[in-house]
Formats: structure tokens, sequence, C-alpha cells
């Protein structure tokens, strides 16, 4: 081991600990290996496996109807923009065009989608820094989109309401009842989460110039959604490439130049009023027509190659389909933001204690599913 | 040193025309340390209830309502379980310490409940060093988490235990010297004359600005001491797991805990005791019923856990380098400017007395 010298007084010794695979601050099955000097932390080795599901190969068996499904299963907390990725693939190779009607359904339920996942985000940030009770002032707003859910299409978390086509139902009588009821509800309740724990001190202190991420660096690790725009790096793929109705409705993009914990703490609080000013927009006039267009049953893509980017409530998602002309695509490859994220958790973890890795890592917002496939 | 307990005349004078001096004494002796033992149950599973309840308010839930009315009983069927649990522990652990180390932080605890002045002479033993022997027997707990933190080789563990070293070590500092801000004013260390100096005013009042800053302090670091949130790194949950109790399980695990929540309660009633008049009612509104010291007094104590519960609910917790920051850049000057002041006060006679 390796032995360094501090003051020509005091000798410290590096040693290893083990975090995770079964720890509370990884959330889920990561496990990090740590070098560790007293609390300092020297290096970070994420090691991966534990989740693995071999989803990509799946892929290659499965019809394109099927392999929705089982986006779901990846980063199941925005589960609905996931499937919209593949659809949207699908439908591009296709050369489909799908209703007016199911291009604002699909960017009102990504929407929603993705404040209910920084919701889930913002509850455990606050439990990672010790807040416990930011959880549950979470969950009470977070319960009533998963309600809507659950009344739109059955599932509250992988929801598979979207086919390659269009939708699987059309939306409930209820729908826009009670969408309008939880944006007035989360209007109100938004503040709160400021008073709890944005504004706190102690919270600041921690979160302030923490796990810094410069822009250069952001681009260079790859990465994407909030974590970029933290860093100052402008990679919306809503505004950058905007699918189904997105290219209807005004929105800033979320973006802070510091590049800390606290920076991308922020983007994810303002993609929030962000997400719902979008959902505002749109739910007063959802179009009239058809929710799905009619396909074949057995979806045969063209040969060649096709790509499509959305952005998932953690960053880009890529679908990239290679396709021989068969029922199945011959190769099909994940870009998922998780994965690019995590690999700069060494770069922004080294130098600080183990309060620290814990606080920038959930700012990361790590779906461990995404990153193992 | 008196050992008597007034409340209990009549059955000392009983015992001792009974039987031989040295055994009314043993008897009298386990007599008292029953009676503090279970109050030391029950203050440990109402605390524990009453957290939860109060973490259930804060936190939009509702709470243990299941078992017996509102849930009353739901620490009872906890206690129950955990010592029907099997006490499980890691194979290379040194024994002997492992073992030991619960009840270095559960007897501390029960030693310190001792002194305090549950109400006119509710007390088991008031001797002439009352604050000095509370601040002397909180700081041997933390040897118990040391040892539960080394003795479990566990690095988990270890870690907390550190940290629980350099967060005590701190921070017994600030408590020692905010009770010695109000020693000025009192000018004895035994806790039963400190509370009859108070007839003439509660010392918060008595010492006004500077005593409301060492009140401020002493919360502030009382928490600390006790290792709960925004204090508690010992055990923080999203970086150590369960810091160094980690290798505890089922009655051994429940020492711990306990004498987590009845630190809280101690750190409370000697607030309580220092600041608040202990058993004396607010203006004397019941001057003539003593009895009604215990409720006072227990009262005033709960008041003051509610404000560390709600600490522990609503702050994140510090890093450790802030911890140390805190206490050593600002609260520990803080102190010291605080007792010039003091003592300039009680020099000057501007206290506040009725």
């Amino acid at each position: 081991m390796e032995t360094t010298t501090i003051n020509n007084n005091f000798k410290s010794e590096e040693y290893f600990i083990n975090m995770g695979p079964q720890h509370p601050a990884t959330h889920g099955v990561l496990r990090l290996l740590l070098t560790i000097d007293g609390e300092t932390i020297k290096k970070v080795e994420p090691d991966l496996g534990y989740i693995h599901r071999s989803i990509e190969k799946m892929c290659e068996r499965d019809s394109y109807q099927q392999i929705v499904h089982l986006t779901d299963r990846m980063d199941y907390l925005s589960s609905n923009i996931n499937n919209e990725a593949v659809c949207l693939a699908v439908e591009n190779a296709l050369q489909i065009e799908v209703p007016e009607r199911v291009k604002v359904i699909r960017t009102i339920i990504g929407e929603l989608t993705r404040i209910a996942s920084h919701n889930l985000w913002w509850g455990v940030m606050g439990m990672d820094v010790g807040a416990l009770t930011t959880y549950f002032y979470a969950f009470r707003d977070r319960e009533m989109i998963n309600d809507i859910f659950e009344e739109t299409c059955g599932a509250r978390l992988t929801m598979n309401y979207n086919i390659p086509g269009g939708l699987m139902f059309d939306i409930h009588p209820n729908f826009v009842k009670r969408v309008k009821e939880f944006i007035t509800h989360f209007k109100t309740k938004l503040p709160e989460y400021d008073t709890l724990l944005t504004n706190n001190v102690i919270f600041q202190k921690r979160m302030r110039g923490v796990g810094m991420l410069s822009k250069e660096d952001a681009i260079s690790y790859g990465a994407s959604g909030p974590v970029g725009r933290g860093s100052g790096y402008s990679c919306d793929v809503r505004k950058l490439h905007p699918y189904s109705a997105l290219d209807k409705v005004t929105f800033n993009e979320a973006l802070r130049t510091e590049g800390d914990s606290f920076a991308r703490y922020e983007v994810r609080i303002q993609e929030m009023w962000e997400s719902m000013a979008i959902v505002e927009q749109l739910i007063d006039n959802i179009p009239e027509g058809d929710y799905q267009v009619e396909t074949n049953a057995v979806i045969k893509l063209p040969k060649g190659e096709f790509y499509q980017k959305v952005e998932t409530a953690r960053g880009e998602l890529g679908v990239y389909i290679i396709s021989t002309g068969t029922k199945n695509p011959y190769r099909l490859k994940f870009r998922s933001p998780g994965f690019s994220n995590l690999s700069l958790l060494n770069h922004i973890a080294v130098g600080g204690k183990i309060g620290d890795l814990v606080a920038s890592m959930a700012t990361l917002d790590l779906v461990i599913p995404d990153i193992d496939r | 040193m008196n050992l008597s307990l007034s409340i209990t005349k009549n059955i000392h004078d009983w015992l001792f025309n009974m039987m031989p001096e040295t055994l009314a004494s043993l008897v009298e002796m386990t007599l008292i340390a029953l009676i503090y033992l279970t109050i030391f149950a029950v203050i440990g599973l109402f605390l524990v209830l009453l957290e939860r309840k109060v973490a259930a308010w804060f936190q939009l839930r509702i709470g243990p309502n299941r078992v017996g009315y509102h849930g009353i009983l739901q620490t009872m069927a906890d206690a129950l379980k955990l010592v029907s649990k099997e006490l499980t522990g890691t194979v290379n652990a040194d024994k002997f310490l492992y073992n030991l180390a619960p009840y270095f932080v559960i007897i501390t605890a029960l030693m310190a409940l001792a002194v305090l002045p549950f109400s006119l002479e509710f007390q088991a033993f008031d001797i002439n060093i009352g604050i000095f022997f509370l601040i002397a027997i909180s700081s041997i707990g933390v040897i118990g988490i040391l040892l539960a933190g080394w003795s479990s080789n566990n690095k988990f563990a270890l870690i907390g235990a550190m940290r629980s070293g350099v967060q005590t070590i701190s921070y017994e500092l600030s408590v020692g010297l905010s009770l010695l801000t109000m020693i000025l004013i009192t000018g004895t260390l035994q806790l039963s004359e400190i509370v009859e100096v108070q007839r003439n005013g509660w010392l918060i009042v008595q010492g006004h600005i500077p005593a409301v800053f060492a009140f401020m302090i002493y919360m502030i670091s009382g928490t600390a001491e006790t290792n709960r949130a925004p204090f508690d790194l010992v055990e923080a949950e999203s970086e150590l797991g369960a810091g160094f109790h980690t290798e505890y399980s089922g009655m051994k695990f429940a020492y711990f805990f306990l004498a987590e929540f009845v630190n809280m309660f101690i750190i409370a009633s000697i607030a309580t005791t220092i600041f608040f008049g202990a058993w004396l009612s607010p203006f004397g509104i019941t001057e003539s019923l003593p009895w009604l010291g215990v409720f006072w007094f227990l009262g005033k104590t709960l008041i003051l856990m509610f404000l560390m519960m709600w600490f522990r609910w609503t702050f994140p917790r510090l890093r450790i380098d802030q911890l140390l920051t805190l206490e050593w850049k600002y609260l520990l000057p803080l102190n010291l400017m605080n007792i010039v002041l003091m003592a300039l006060i009680v020099w000057l006679n501007l206290t506040i007395q009725f």
C-alpha cells in the first residue's frame, strides 16, 4: 500500500472500502471500489454487472413491438420516454407519420414522467445528504402523477403506453382534468421544496463548490442531461432535435455555468418548472383524431441503420438499430445517459470526503438498471 | 456521600429498623437501581415512539398506529422482537470488546440519570459536583462507541467510530464551557442548589443575553454529543450504512438505540435544570404543590426534546470537516467570549432577579 506523509509528522495509509452492491447511497446494485485516505477519496472505481439482463441481446430476439416493453426496465423512472425513443426510431424507419393527437399526448406524458422522475430524485437527494423528510414531500406529489398514469394505462411505473404507430389506448376522459389539478397543486408545492431543502444553509454548504465538473470535461466524458447542463453544456435534445410535439411549445433550457453539485440540483428544479410549462401549453388543446395508425402485425424494418435520440430525465438516450430487413433487429444499441454520467464519478469525487462522494453521486441521478442493461 | 432518597424516607427508616445496617443499605441500593432501570426503560420506549410519531407528523404520514391504541404498544412490540432475536456477530471480531461495548454506552447513560433532579428531593445521587459528574460521565459513553467500531472488524464501523471520537471530543468542550457560563451565576455545581438559585428567576432570564447564547450553544453541541441529525455522521445511513453498530443485532443493537434516546433525554434534562429552573413552575404558580415538580420537569424536557427532533427531521447532515469548523472556528471562540461577558455581568451585578 502507498504511504503518504503529511506535514512530515503524521503518516497516513490508504485503504480500500467496498461501497455496495448493497449500500443505501448507491440506489440499487452499483458497487464502488473506493480508495480512501482517512476520509478523503483517492479513487473511485465503479464495478458494474450486478443487474445486467442482456437487454440489447434480448432485443435481437424480439419483434419491434416487444422491444418497447424491454425499454421500461432500463431507466424505470423515465420508462415512458424510453418507450417513445424506440417507437420514434421504428416509425422513422418505416416513415409512418403519427397523428397530431399522438404527438401531443406523448409529449404530455413524457413531461409528466420527467416531473415524476425529478420528484423522486429530489426526495432521494435529500436523503443522501441526511434530510429524511424530503422523500415524503416528493412522494406526495409524485403519487398524483402515478395515479394519472394508472388511470390512463393501468400501470404506474412501467407503462408501455407507446407502441410503434401511436398509443396503446386513448386517454381516459378524466385525464385533462386530473393533469390540470396536478399542475395547480404542484405549483403551490414546488416552492416548498426550496424552503425545505434548497435554501437550507447546511445543504448549500454541502453542495456549493463540491463535485466540480468543467464544461470541457462534461463534453469529453459524454455527459448529458442535467449533468451536462449544470456545467453550461447546452445539450437538451428537446431543444436541439425536437421530436413529437416539442417543436410546438416554448420553454427555456435550464442551464447553469457553475458546474458544481448545486448547479446540477438547480437545473433539475428548474426543469420541473419548465416541464410544467410545456404540459400547460399542450393540455388545453389536445387535437382530436386517432390515437394510433394501423401497422402490420409483423413489423419489418427496411434494410439499414436507424438512430433516434430523446431527452430522458437523466439525459440523452439514443436508440441505434441495424436492420437486415427481417422482423428482428440485427443489432440494437442503447446509448444510455447514466452510463456516461457514471463514468465521470471518479473525476468529480476524487479529493472530496465520503460525504461529498455521496452528495455528488446523488446529483448525477444514477439509475443502475439504465447503466447495466 | 448521601445515597438516600428523601421521598422514600419511610421505606428507608423501615428497612433500617428491620435488618442490619449493611444489609439494609444493600437492599435500598438495589431498590433504587431497579426504580431507575424502570425509568430508563420507560423513557427509552416512550421516546422511540414519540420520535416515530413526531417524524410522521413532519413527513405527512400517520406513524405507528396498529399495535395498541394509536400505536402506543409499538415500541413494546419492537423491544420484544429485539429481545427474541438471535445475537449474531462477525467471526473475526474481538469478542470481549465487541460484547463489552454496548454496556459502556448504556451504563453511562444510566449513571447520568441518577443525578438529575426530577423533583424536590427526587434525586438519587445529589453530589456537590453534579455538573462535573454529568460532563465526565457523558464523555465515557463515547468509549463504548469507539470500542464497538474498533472491535467489530468492519471498515464502515471503524470510520463511524473515529468520526464519533472526533465529534465528541470537540463538542464536549462547548457543552462544558456553555454550562460553565451558567455556573458563574449559580456559584455551585450541585444540581439541587442550582435549582434553589432559580427560585429568583430561571437562569436563562437571570443571565439574559449571555445565557441565551449559552443555551443556543448548548443545544447545538448537545445535539452533536448525542450523535443525532444534523450531526449524525457516526451512523450516517447514506454514507456508512449503520455506522458503528453495523455488526450488532438483537438486544445489543437495542442497547445502543436505547442509549441514544436516553442520552437525548439527559441532554434535554440538563438544559432544563441549568436554564429553565428544573422542576420549578413558571412564576411559582404551583409552589404549594411540590409533587407537581415532576410534571414541570418532564414537560420542559419534552419541549426541548421536541426541538431536537425538529432539528433531526428538518436539517441535512453536515460534512465531517464542516462539523469541526463549526465547533473550533465558531462555537468555541464564541463560547469563550460569552464566558467573559457573563463574568462581567455577574461582577457588575447586572443579572435580572425577581
